[in-house]
């Protein structure tokens, strides 16, 4: 597999980061401790190089039709400004990719897909669009994307924003995104800034041409540094959106799932007039009631021991298998063991005892409410 | 480059052994080992008494990203463990040739060991 690397690579092995492959990425793991980036994000700010993300515009009158012929969700209903968090599916339904898009304009979309996705989303947006008067531009390779998450995350972003323009930026609502002018060595220019995350804080993620990823890091870096802004890689990434009961594909959903199952369902648009893909095979899944009257749940677990579960446990029932583990580890906010597992329904009610198989030794766990971790607001 | 130290002998599993030719040896993981495994959260312990036999998994430690076996360096029985590390595992990060120790053992014999030099030569670690 190639290794790309983001424009950004250069800043992490200054700071001494270690290294992971992530959908054909070399991607920051971590730069110190992975505990101390996931605190520094939910007691202060932490930034991310999440460039690995696939940026690809829809444009055109038809966008909107088309984008809700290709998604699951009602694209078109979307106002400009806003920000949606959708899935493109197979015709069976099985999820390909979760995405959020952005509608800049009345014929705009920006849809980010995941990075080990991005190359494949574009391609079937292209393919789909046959018919509809509405272009596909995969810019990933040349868009670079930097987050700032955490509590500081506003008054670290607004340090950059020259002052007329602070309004934007606190007025800005959650799922929304503006064009923001940005100083950056004494230059200012307008990025798109979106308030989103992937944490379960508040926080931006800024998009903005690979060139200028470099500069706008370090600024961030400088100005935040007396705010308690650190660099984060994707364990802490990982561990923040695991506490806020987010899922990550491949992990929580793949292409042999389904939205149901995933506790998705309010994602798909059954009720949109037209016709999309996946369309007919979710309506009867959902007749079926699979995922919530029979088979398998996504649920989250909490160890009632110290030991965590892992991803591909076995969930056990009286010493029988009634699911699997999808995701897990100790939860550093919370101080005990968290995850997310498929579970047969019948044993998934909030309350209910169950035990995790870890490596031979059945420990006991409950099932709780998602999300594990939510801030005070 | 993570370090190692030069008087303790080595396993090819990352455990460091310190013995003093008398009492009891000691037995921890090397900063080799802690700085791939990430923040350690868990950790599980032979209990005193137990015979541990030089190569085989005695315990288990576990970080915020994964688990990994413990691997006993030597053949014989535990005599203590380091109850601090098992209350706050966070010490194995911060000193594992320190404080960050786990358990001691009275030596049957020894597995087969590494030097300090040919255990940096072999995991890229500092003298």
């Amino acid at each position: 597999m190639t290794e790309n690397h983001t424009a950004l690579y250069g800043e992490h092995e200054k700071a001494g980061a270690s290294f992971t492959d992530f959908g054909g990425w070399q991607m920051p793991l971590k730069y110190s401790s992975e505990l101390a980036e996931h605190h520094a994000v939910r007691n202060a700010a932490g930034l991310f190089d999440l460039s690995h993300m696939g940026e690809v515009w829809v444009t055109g009158p038809d966008a909107a039709a088309f984008l809700d012929y290709a998604l699951a969700g009602k694209l078109s209903a979307v106002a400009v400004g806003k920000a949606k968090y959708s899935l493109i599916c197979k015709d069976d339904g099985g999820i390909i990719d979760d995405l959020i898009s952005y509608r800049r304009s009345a014929d705009r979309y920006l849809v980010v897909p995941n990075a080990g996705n991005a190359a494949t989303v574009a391609a079937l947006l292209a393919e789909r669009s046959a018919g509809f008067d509405a272009a596909v531009e995969n810019v990933s390779g040349e868009t670079s994307l930097i987050a700032v998450q955490g509590p500081n995350a506003e008054a670290i972003l607004l340090s950059l924003v020259p002052e007329d323009q602070h309004q934007l930026v606190t007025e800005m609502k959650y799922y929304s995104a503006a064009e923001v002018g940005i100083t950056v060595n004494g230059a200012t220019g307008k990025l798109l800034v979106a308030r989103t995350g992937y944490t379960g804080e508040d926080g931006f993620e800024i998009y903005l041409p690979n060139a200028a990823a470099p500069a706008l890091w370090q600024a961030l870096l400088e100005n935040g540094k007396d705010r308690g802004l650190i660099p984060a890689g994707l364990a802490a990434r990982d561990s923040l959106r695991l506490e806020a009961g987010m899922p990550l594909y491949g992990n929580e959903l793949s292409r042999d799932g389904h939205a149901y199952a995933a506790g998705l369902g309010p994602v798909v648009s059954l009720a949109k007039e037209s016709d999309f893909v996946g369309k007919a095979a979710l309506a009867a899944i959902k007749e079926s009631g699979d995922g919530v009257t029979s088979g398998r749940r996504l649920v989250g677990l909490k160890g009632m021991g110290r030991r965590a579960a892992r991803g591909h446990y076995t969930v056990l029932k009286d010493g029988a298998a009634v699911g699997e583990v999808t995701s897990g580890q100790p939860s550093p906010t919370l101080g005990y063991p968290v995850a997310l597992a498929y579970v047969d329904v019948e044993h998934s009610a909030v309350g209910t005892r169950l035990d995790v198989d870890l490596r031979g030794k059945a420990e006991p766990f409950e099932v709780v409410a998602l999300p594990f971790y939510k801030r005070q607001k | 480059m993570s370090k190692v130290v030069a008087e303790l002998k080595y396993s090819a599993e990352h455990e460091w052994l310190a013995s003093d030719g008398a009492g009891p040896s000691t037995v921890g993981v090397t900063a080799v080992a802690t700085e791939a495994l990430g923040d350690i959260v868990y950790v599980d312990l032979p209990e005193v008494g137990a015979t541990v036999t030089a190569g085989e998994t005695c315990g288990e430690i576990e970080s915020t990203k994964s688990v990994s076996d413990l691997y006993a360096p030597v053949t014989g029985q535990v005599t203590e463990v380091n109850a601090a590390a098992v209350e706050d595992p966070a010490v194995i990060n911060s000193d594992p040739y320190g404080a960050g120790w786990l358990f001691k053992v009275a030596v049957d014999a020894e597995g087969p060991l590494l030097t300090a030099e040919e255990y940096a030569a072999a995991n890229g670690g500092t003298l």
